[in-house]
Formats: C-alpha cells, structure tokens, sequence
C-alpha cells in the first residue's frame, strides 16, 4: 500500500473540508472496498477521510412507511433491524447476503451505494425502491444517481450522507451469487408501490445496475410468474465473463426475477 | 505517523505506526500478538478475523488507525486464566483443524455467531455464518461439528446459571 494521511472526520462538513483540503483525498466508511483496493495498489489516496464516526450519517429512521437508513449503517445493522423488517423485509435480507459476516459488520450501505460496482446488491435494492440518495449538497433520484459502471452523479467530495424511500407495498430479492467472491452474478430486486412495478438488476449489466423495462410492464399487468415467463430478455448489452456468458445471464435474470417475485409474496 | 490507542485483550496498549499500517501487522509486528494470522492479500480467507467492539472483522483489511480507540479481542483475549474458551475446547474434542493456520480466525467467527445467536445455531446457519472463513484442510465438517457442540455447551451453561 501507498502511504496515506489518515483523518477521522466528527461531522459532515467536517470531512467535507479535510476532503477540499487533502491531496488525491478519498473518503473511507467501512473500508471493504476501498482498503482491499489500496493494498492492490489500485487506488493511492494522498489523505483518507474517514466517515465512519459521524452521528447525522448513523441510524435507521423510520416514519410511517417513509425509511431513512444513515450512510455509515452497516450491512449488519441493515440486516439486524427489526424495526425495517417489519416494513420492508427484503432490504434486511438483502444486507444479509453480502459478502459474510465479517465484511458486514463494517461495510455500509452509503459506501456501496457510492461505489457502484456492477455486482454491488444495494444499487438494485436502491433504483427499484425509487430511493432518494441524500448527500452533502443535495438529493438525488437513484433513476439519476446510477450512471455507469462505479459512476454515480456524486461530485467530488460530495458525501452520501443517507439513503431515503418509501417501503412499497411489496418487494424481493434474489441473487445469484459468485461462490467465490460472494458478488451477485445476477441480482434482481422487484417492487411493487401502488400499482407501480419496478424491476432493478445487478451484476449482469455492462453499464451496471438497469430498469429491465418488459419485466415492468408484464408484471404492472400481472404480478405473477407467469406473467415474467411471457418476457424475453435480450442478452445484448449483458456482461459475458468467464463466469458466464450473456445468454447465460439472461436467463439468470429470469430465473432471479422469477425467485424475487415468490420472496415478494 | 500515527499514535494508535487499543484496549486489547482487556489491556490499554499503544503503539505508533504509519497511517497505511494494517491492524493485522499492528497487532502482530507492535503489540507481538501473533495468533492473528494473514492467508490471503484479497480480504477473502479469514485467517485475521478479529473481533472489534465486540464484532468479527477482517483486520487485514481495516488501517490501524481506523481501529485507533476501539476495544479488540484476538485469539490471545479468548481463553481464561490456563482454561480453554468452550470453543477451542470443542475443536481440541472435535478434531476441527489440521495444520491449524485458518484455526484462529474461524475460532473468533465461530466466537462471533454464537453470541450473535445465543443458542439458536443450526447446521444450515453455521455453514453460511462460516463464508467469511476457508480452511484448506478440513472440509469443514469437524469445524462445523466444533462449533455445535461449543454453542450447545454454552448455551446449558448460560440456562444453568439463570
Ligand atoms: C470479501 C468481500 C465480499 C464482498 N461481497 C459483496 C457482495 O456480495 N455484495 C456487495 O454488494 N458487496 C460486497 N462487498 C463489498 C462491500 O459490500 C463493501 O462494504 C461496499 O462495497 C463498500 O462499502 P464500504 O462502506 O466498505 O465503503 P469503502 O470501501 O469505505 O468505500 C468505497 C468507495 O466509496 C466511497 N465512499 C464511501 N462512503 C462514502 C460516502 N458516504 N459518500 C461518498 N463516497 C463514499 C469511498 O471513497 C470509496 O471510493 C464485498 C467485499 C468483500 C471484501
Ligand atoms: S488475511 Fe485473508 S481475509 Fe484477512
Ligand atoms: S486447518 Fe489447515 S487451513 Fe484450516
């Protein structure tokens, strides 16, 4: 690893200024990314903020239907929070199938949702719940936040300072995981807010996490898995690896969507 | 560089180090603390798990000073004065290792999910609990058998003395 200067922010705007005042300066929250990354030598920040310590960006808050998970929550505390449970299931069970325990309890969800990787699960929970992505300077839809692969519409040094949405009436997750790096191969999040269906996929897109347009529209008409079996996934535009290729991943996505919709209920 | 603070293992201990210093050569290089052990550069094995605040993490992939203030239990912290921790007990009787290298990180996983599950650990669960952890020798099933046995035994324990 690089050297780096460590500071450990005590509020946002704080580390808003250790950033704009640091050289090449990173943010670091639970590290499960971005240290990994640094011992490969792959990302060499000349100062690290640490986020991790700041009270506006902890908690679970929960109002009515209306859900505000902090940034610097952990995978584990997601998880963990009977008080989400009891309104919306399928997050918690979602942070309970990222990585394993050990990586759970320090990465979060601002993190993830900041990194973007291509087969991170929180991004697909993100753009089909509709969530509002707070930051420093402002909020943002996740329609517009996702913009390619690692690519958010952050701008440097802007920080998630928490995530927003309503819990819909419904909604699953089903992943089909890599046994080795635990990574979605294919992940589908499936929601379902007054009559208003949105499906979101992670890991088989060559741009990241995407809408898949024609599983909306089938099940708006009909929640059922029926209704999914009648849609044709093209794989053109789906990532071929040496896990597997775009024909495969498209009917990984089925099957995912199909298998989000039972845990939907 | 940095002065890194540490309760560890129930002791104040500090130390200085490079802000790029990994907690697992913190522990190992400046306290001497050398149970905690590295198998892998890519946050995947578990040998280094850790438990930080009470929780199991990868002390290979957390910088000394993101740890700085926190308590730390390693490997050295579990067993009382000459009595084994239940769980290295139940690995002794179980035969749940070999040549020993992933031993004290699962040792710490396995510390980790039964207080997490307090008593209600199954087959199935300890399996998935233990993705963070590879071991090359067992095939994990005298692991896993360890493991039951340790949470059964604490958990007759803790209702013995309620
Ligand atoms: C073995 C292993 C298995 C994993 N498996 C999975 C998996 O199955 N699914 C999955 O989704 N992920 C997986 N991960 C990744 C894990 O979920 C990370 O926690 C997550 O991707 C990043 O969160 P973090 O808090 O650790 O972020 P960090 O590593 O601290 O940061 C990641 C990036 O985001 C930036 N950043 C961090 N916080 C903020 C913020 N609040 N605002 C703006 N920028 C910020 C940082 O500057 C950095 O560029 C795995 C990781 C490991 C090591
Ligand atoms: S040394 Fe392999 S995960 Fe830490
Ligand atoms: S006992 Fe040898 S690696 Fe697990």
């Amino acid at each position: 690893m690089y050297a780096t200067n460590y500071h450990r922010a005590a509020s946002v705007s704080e580390a808003a200024s250790l950033f704009a005042g640091g050289a090449e300066a990173q943010y670091v929250s639970g590290g499960m990314t971005l240290i990994p990354t640094m011992k490969q030598r792959l990302a060499a920040p000349g100062d690290l903020v640490d986020l991790r310590h700041i009270p506006d960006m902890k908690g679970i808050a929960i109002d009515g239907r209306r859900v505000r998970i902090g940034a610097a929550v952990t995978h584990a505390e997601v998880a963990a929070s009977s008080q989400l449970a009891t309104v919306c299931p399928a997050v918690c069970r979602l942070a309970g199938m990222i990585g394993d325990p050990h990586v759970r309890h320090m990465g979060t969800i601002g993190g993830s949702v900041a990194n973007n990787d291509p087969a991170a699960d929180y991004p697909a929970a993100m753009l089909a719940l509709a969530a509002t992505i707070v930051t420093s300077q402002r909020e943002i839809a996740a329609d517009d936040f996702f913009t390619g692969l690692f690519e958010t519409a952050l701008e440097e040094g802007e920080i998630v300072v928490a995530l927003a949405f309503d819990a819909p009436e419904k909604a699953g997750y089903a992943k089909f995981r890599n046994p080795a790096s635990r990574y979605a191969m294919t992940g589908v999040f499936v929601a379902k807010a007054s009559g208003n269906v949105r499906v979101a996929v992670t890991g088989a897109g060559s741009d990241g996490v995407f809408r898949q347009g024609d599983m909306e529209a089938a099940l708006s008409a009909n929640w059922s898995t029926d209704a999914l079996s009648g849609v044709t996934v093209d794989p053109g535009g789906l990532i071929s690896d040496l896990h597997g290729d775009a024909e495969y991943r498209a009917n990984l996505v089925k099957v995912m969507a199909k298998r989000a919709l039972a845990a939907a209920g | 560089m940095a002065k890194v603070t540490l309760t560890v293992n129930g002791r104040k201990m500090s130390g200085d180090c490079e802000d790029r210093t990994l907690l697992v050569h913190f522990i190992r290089e400046k306290l001497g603390l050398t149970g905690t052990h590295v198998g892998c550069d890519t946050s995947q094995c578990g040998a280094c798990v850790v438990h930080l605040d009470g929780k199991s993490v990868k002390s290979c992939s957390i910088l000394a000073v993101q740890a700085s203030g926190s308590t730390l239990t390693t490997i050295e912290g579990l067993a009382g004065q000459g009595d084994m921790h239940p769980v290295q007990a139940a690995f002794k009787t179980h035969h749940g290792l070999q040549c020993g290298f992933c031993t004290p990180g699962v040792v710490m996983a396995a510390v980790d999910m039964i207080n997490r599950h307090g008593g209600a650990l199954d087959e199935e669960t300890v399996r998935s609990e233990l993705d963070g952890n590879i071991c090359r020798c067992t095939g994990y099933h005298n692991i896993v058998k360890a493991i039951l046995a340790a949470n059964a035994e604490m958990s007759a324990s803790r209702q013995a003395a309620e």
